[in-house]
């Protein structure tokens, strides 16, 4: 029966679904660690800007309006974490953890004081994104069930990995950023500002996790609940940790977290296995995978200074 | 005492204060009442010996947490595992607690000395997994702590959960093993002097052993380290091994104390808040009892003040984050820390030509 599940269109389709916020992480996460600099605030990130979808898009009464501005300020906090970092030289992961503080009690906060609502915020009458059937696509079988009728923001995420490819490999400004995360003083000595270059690819990095927590609360979800980043952010780090850091690799390995965690909400309610050990998969899956690849990338570290 | 600890303890103090201005005026600026709301974040604690009681009670795991991190970033072990040891920790002494018959005096000391050790084996699994794999412990201690939440949703809906109550909890932990309050009128358990004796002997650990020593000297610069001769590999595991065993203390001393039954079936956030608590305390366990007094006044505090106003307690948490991010920034009132130098230089010029 779980086979079956398994090999079903509609899981591929949640899965896909499942993915798309922890792949705008993902990329988010590599644009900054290819600048040199760890983004642990991805977390916190997300979590402002999922209210911030819910909060913007019922201001505007215009989905596409709400996630611009949300886009905003997720560059803002970006900025925020780099002014931090780079001007006050602030602990990269002691600011994020402060940041990610700041985004779980002032979510709360601000739900509070806009709305009235704690926990989930049902009195606020945000707008989602649409669901997008591709014509032609959708006619195709299997395949058709599971790349068509997807939220507008998985195929835009789809479309960034590609985009976000070619910004870091093939423009100026990411060869800039590739130099400078890889050595910094080498890249000054010829003329780069590494300060504007990080403080460029933090903004990037906001704005590209923004579009993941727009998409919890006005995609995956039509409401904004406590916490609904629920380690995304974190899980994003590891993905692209395991990715080596690039938008293709961290693509493959978000795919498979988003596999994990559809995989999980189907065991749910199969309820063949415990629903707590199931929802302990993408988790694990995370730390396993973890392990093999720096494992791997150590034995190739290896083999090449032993030579 | 030199200038640069004399501006260490001053930028503190005025980050603190800082913090404090900014959730005031966010305060100001969304209650109907703000006054009375800032007046019983400040003085509600001190309003009865129950309220003060709620203070020390909520220090107690505080200082647990604060002391095991502490260790733990002293190694410049970045492992944020410690949420998953202090949950792990509390579990295992429930599920001990229920499913062992010792002697009274003897029960509670093996429950959290198990808990410990449980404790000990979350944080060293990304250190270890670091040994191993030169993995990235940051990431892997994010992803133990979730995996540690849901296992023991897992162990508690199908092994410990009372059925007859109401809601998703554990049996209750016979009364023998449960710690006995030290002060009537408060909940104040005998884990407030486990939690004394544990900042103590964390900081005569780090600073007058050999290995506190070793320890430290990894966390300042591991090459040095590395070339004088010190076990790199085997300091970042004592390291976790040690600073997850603090927190997991602190997990099964905070059920036996303050809980009768296991009831977390979210992350609590102890891990997070051990981080500003090191922070503040310098990383030096001699101060977490301190640091911890003071977030924990701050909590309750703020559990009083949205009891009687309009304001959510999430304001501390704000308040948390912002004091973490000024204490870190080390730039921050840098120009001043300039002028105080040069000011203490010139004075020490002028006493030694004044000896010529």
């Amino acid at each position: 029966m779980i086979l079956n599940a398994l090999l079903s269109p509609e899981f591929f389709n949640a899965a896909l679904r499942a993915t798309t916020p922890i792949l705008f992480a993902t990329l988010a996460s590599a644009v900054a660690s290819k600048s040199g600099i760890i983004n642990m605030a991805l977390e916190g990130i997300m979590l402002f800007s999922a209210l911030f979808g819910v909060l913007f898009s019922a201001a505007f009464q215009s989905a596409w309006l709400g996630l611009f501005v949300t886009m905003i300020l997720g560059g803002f906090i970006g900025f925020v974490l780099a002014f931090f970092v780079l001007k006050l030289k602030t602990d990269e992961i002691l600011a994020a953890i402060a940041i990610n503080l700041i985004a779980t009690g002032g979510t709360v906060f601000l739900m509070l004081t806009v709305s009235g609502d704690r926990g989930v915020s049902s009195s606020i009458k945000s707008l989602q994104l649409p669901r997008v059937a591709l014509p032609l696509i959708e006619n195709i079988p299997f395949l058709g069930e599971i790349i068509s009728n997807q939220n507008i923001l998985t195929y835009i995420s789809l479309i960034m990995v590609v985009v976000v490819h070619i910004f870091l490999y093939k423009t100026p400004l990411g060869l800039r950023i590739r130099a400078v995360g890889e050595n910094k003083d080498a890249a000054e000595s010829v003329g780069i500002s590494s300060q504007k270059i990080q403080f460029t690819a933090l903004i990037i990095s906001g704005l590209l996790a923004a579009m993941g927590g727009f998409f919890l609360s006005g995609g995956y979800m039509t409401y904004f609940t406590k916490d609904m980043s629920a380690g995304r952010g974190f899980i994003a780090l590891a993905a692209s940790t395991m990715g080596g850091n690039t938008p293709i690799g961290g693509f493959l390995v978000s795919l498979l977290f988003g596999a994990a965690q559809a995989f999980s909400n189907i065991m749910q309610m199969g309820a063949s296995l415990p629903y707590e050990l199931v929802q302990m998969l993408p988790y694990a899956t995370t730390l396993i995978g973890l392990g093999i690849y720096s494992y791997s990338l150590m034995k190739k570290r290896h083999r090449l200074s032993g030579k | 005492m030199n200038s640069n600890t004399k501006f260490n303890i001053l930028r503190t103090l005025l980050s603190v204060g800082i913090a404090l201005l900014i959730s005031f005026i966010l305060i100001l600026l969304t209650s109907h009442e703000p006054v009375k709301a800032v007046v019983k974040l400040l003085t509600g604690p001190l309003e009865s010996t129950r309220r003060f009681g709620n203070v020390i009670e909520a220090m107690i795991p505080l200082i647990f947490t604060g002391v095991g991190v502490s260790i733990m970033f002293s190694a410049n072990q970045i492992n944020l595992a410690g949420e998953g040891s202090f949950h792990i920790g509390g579990l295992v002494a429930t599920v001990i607690a229920l499913n062992t018959t010792l002697p009274a005096g003897i029960s509670p000391i093996v429950c959290i000395l198990l808990a410990g050790i449980a404790g000990s084996l979350v944080t060293a699994i990304p250190a270890v997994l670091k040994i191993k794999t030169e993995s990235d412990i940051l990431v892997s201690s994010l992803m133990m702590n979730y995996l540690i939440l849901y296992f023991s949703n897992y162990i508690l809906s199908y092994f410990i959960k009372d059925p007859s109550a109401g809601s998703v909890v554990s049996y209750a932990v016979p009364e023998m093993t449960q710690f006995s309050t030290i002060f009537a009128g408060t909940r104040i358990h005998i884990g407030l002097f486990i939690a004394i004796v544990v900042a103590l002997l964390g900081y005569v650990f780090l600073y007058k052993t050999k290995l506190g020593y070793e320890l430290r000297v990894t966390g300042e610069n591991q090459d040095f380290a590395r070339y004088s001769g010190i076990n790199v590999l085997k300091i970042t595991l004592i390291s976790s091994l040690l600073g997850g065993f603090v927190i997991g203390l602190g997990g099964g001393v905070e059920i036996l104390g303050m809980y009768s039954r296991f009831s977390w079936t979210s992350l609590l956030g102890y891990g997070w808040d051990a981080i500003i608590i090191t922070t503040l305390a310098k990383k030096n366990p001699l101060y977490v009892p301190f640091a911890a007094f003071f977030l924990a006044y701050l909590r309750t505090g703020a559990s009083i003040m949205s009891r009687s106003t309009d304001v959510a307690t999430e304001i501390v948490i704000i308040t948390q984050g912002l004091i973490i991010l000024l204490v870190v920034a080390e730039q921050f009132l840098s120009k001043y820390k300039h002028k105080m130098i040069a000011k203490e230089a010139k004075a020490t010029l002028g006493n030694v030509k004044e000896v010529e």
